[in-house]
């Protein structure tokens, strides 16, 4: 069964990341870069991408005409989609305790970040009804 | 476009995997490099018969490059270790091992014993998945992928760790005691009926490039049939495929979405493999020993033998659900059991078994108790309340064709009656 695990924030909290020290970005994306071979390693991950800053994000509606009604500011207390990992897991509990290795990442300070990870099943496109 | 010439090789080179496999593992005793050697002869097959053509004995040539790389293997392992100062002993034991004799193999019991080093108990159902059809299906790791809609590394890792973990297990290559062989063997089945439900699929969209996993797994169940042909559940096994199998073409439409036995188009049944499941059945059953999937087969066959929905036997699939609830009760018997009692008996008495569910904790949040619930309901005239349990179930299945009916049919009756 497929999860996409997705990770947010607010712009406020994903701002904090620059004070971060050199050695404790560092530590992060060593965290990250292990988890994702650990996955590749167990066969389990399927897609990881990280997504682009908030301050580029762009959001659009049809106007009656279809063209494009771009809104590039948000409120400062709107969540982000910061990234999301694909995995291909036997149990649901395998993609909650990978969700919470995500949660778990280093932050300064000895601290974990604690980031909320949404755990959402991937439809299927099967059919489950054999007779 | 790909050739005749090359389909046939392709089609060839799959049959001879799990041949020149267990020759190696028997040989060399080791069967996850033997894997791997063999995948390499396969290559090297791929790259030079379309040049030089298939060769006279094409399991000979495969068995004798996968034999030379294994050894080139315990070559360089041997020059590790003795780098390393350790006594290399063993491979030279390896690299004299008998030459193998390609017109008397015990082929039968090779095929049977790789199944059950695929499908062994150490190893999780989708690692058991993967290496079934890769060393005994001769699929390669991409197509695998691609039926899964994983990459490719992704399940390179699985079928890898899946090797390593039936090493750590400590499984031989040889037949597993008889005490043991009945588990063995079932468990074999539960991974071909995985295999088979996975390719049960409704979904349209590109599906060039992808293996089907219904065909692999009813080849698979040929494979196995042919082998154990006295077992009587293997048998079942493959009739319950083939006579679902048959329905392919009627049940779904041309967008993918999913239509429900009763409104399918049975002139696109696929009769000659109907018949040929009818058969196998009959005599399997003639046997005696029945088991779940050879009931379910006979379930699957009455649906098949109605001309018309309305003259389905369904006193006698009810009988099957009763026989199957004694054999081995499960909340998915107790539930089609339902379906059964409420087409004989009315939906009333249906719905009455259903209460008993509710408190099953396998049971009471699942869409199927919820959908049935509500196709019920629906036969009851109780509007209102199916589409609210047509909406319950939607939401719950994670299956896109199951929501996409059950919506469809929720708002059919809405528009129908009112009820919203």
């Amino acid at each position: 069964m497929k999860y996409i695990l997705l990770m947010s924030g607010t712009k406020a909290g994903v701002n904090t990341y620059r004070e971060w020290s050199k050695s404790d970005v560092e530590a992060h994306f060593a965290f990250l870069g292990r988890l994702n071979r650990e996955l590749t390693e167990s066969g389990e991950l399927v897609a990881n991408d990280g997504l682009g800053s908030p301050e580029a994000a762009r959001v659009v509606r049809a106007g009656k005409d279809g063209m494009p009604i771009t809104d590039g500011v948000f409120p400062e207390s709107k969540e982000f989609l910061l990234g999301y990992w694909i995995v291909d897991v036997d149990t649901p509990e395998r993609a909650c305790e990978i969700a919470a290795r995500l949660s778990a990442g280093p932050a300064p300070g000895g601290d974990q970040t604690s980031m909320p990870i949404e755990v959402r099943q991937i439809m299927s496109r099967r059919s489950s009804e054999l007779a | 476009m790909r050739g005749v010439i090359q389909d046939g090789m392709e089609h060839l080179l799959r049959e001879l995997v799990p041949q020149v496999l267990a020759v190696l593992t028997r040989r060399f005793r080791d069967f996850a490099d033997a894997e791997d050697a063999v995948q390499e002869a396969l290559i090297a097959a791929a790259s030079q018969w379309p040049e030089s053509g298939v060769p006279e004995n094409p399991r000979g040539w495969l068995i004798r490059v996968a034999s030379r790389r294994m050894i080139d293997r315990i070559r360089s392992e041997e020059a590790r270790r003795e780098r390393q100062d350790e006594a290399a002993a063993q491979a030279v034991l390896y690299t004299q091992a008998p030459e193998f004799d390609p017109d008397h193999g015990p082929e039968l019991d090779d095929t049977l014993q790789l199944f059950f080093l695929c499908c062994h108990p150490a190893l999780t159902p989708s690692s058991s998945i993967a290496l079934t059809l890769r060393c005994v299906g001769g699929l390669t790791t991409v197509e695998i992928a691609r039926a899964f809609l994983v990459p490719e590394t992704t399940m390179a890792q699985r079928i890898s760790r899946a090797k390593a973990s039936i090493q750590a297990a400590g499984a031989r290559f040889e037949p597993p005691t008889q005490a043991e062989r009945r588990e063995r063997l079932s468990a074999v089945l539960h991974i071909l009926y995985l295999i088979f439900s996975e390719g049960y699929s409704a979904s349209s969209g590109p599906q060039t490039q992808r293996v089907e996993l219904a065909q692999e797994a009813i080849r698979l169940c040929r494979a196995l049939h042919v082998v154990v042909p006295e077992d009587p559940e293997a048998a079942g096994l493959l009739a319950l495929m083939l006579l679902t199998d048959a329905r392919r073409f009627a049940r779904t439409g041309a967008d993918g979405e999913a239509i429900p036995l009763d409104e399918q188009d049975r002139s696109l049944w696929d009769r000659s493999q109907i018949q040929e499941g009818v058969r196998l059945l009959e005599t399997a059953l003639s046997k005696g020993a029945i088991g779940t999937y050879q009931l379910q087969a006979a379930v699957a066959a009455l649906h098949d033998e109605a001309a018309r929905a309305e003259e389905t036997d369904w006193p006698q699939i009810l009988a099957l659900y009763e026989l199957m609830m004694k054999l081995a009760g499960n909340p998915m018997v107790a539930l089609n059991h339902a379906i059964a009692s409420a087409m004989v008996h009315g939906p009333q008495r249906g719905l009455e078994l259903l209460q008993a569910l509710d408190s099953d904790p396998r049971m009471a949040r699942h869409h199927r108790l919820d959908a049935v619930r509500a196709h019920l309901l629906e036969m009851a005239h109780h509007d209102a309340e199916a589409v609210r349990c047509y909406h319950l179930a939607a939401s719950r299945t994670t299956s896109l064709p199951e929501q996409r009916y059950l919506l469809m049919r929720a708002a059919r009756l809405g528009d129908q009656s009112g009820a919203r």
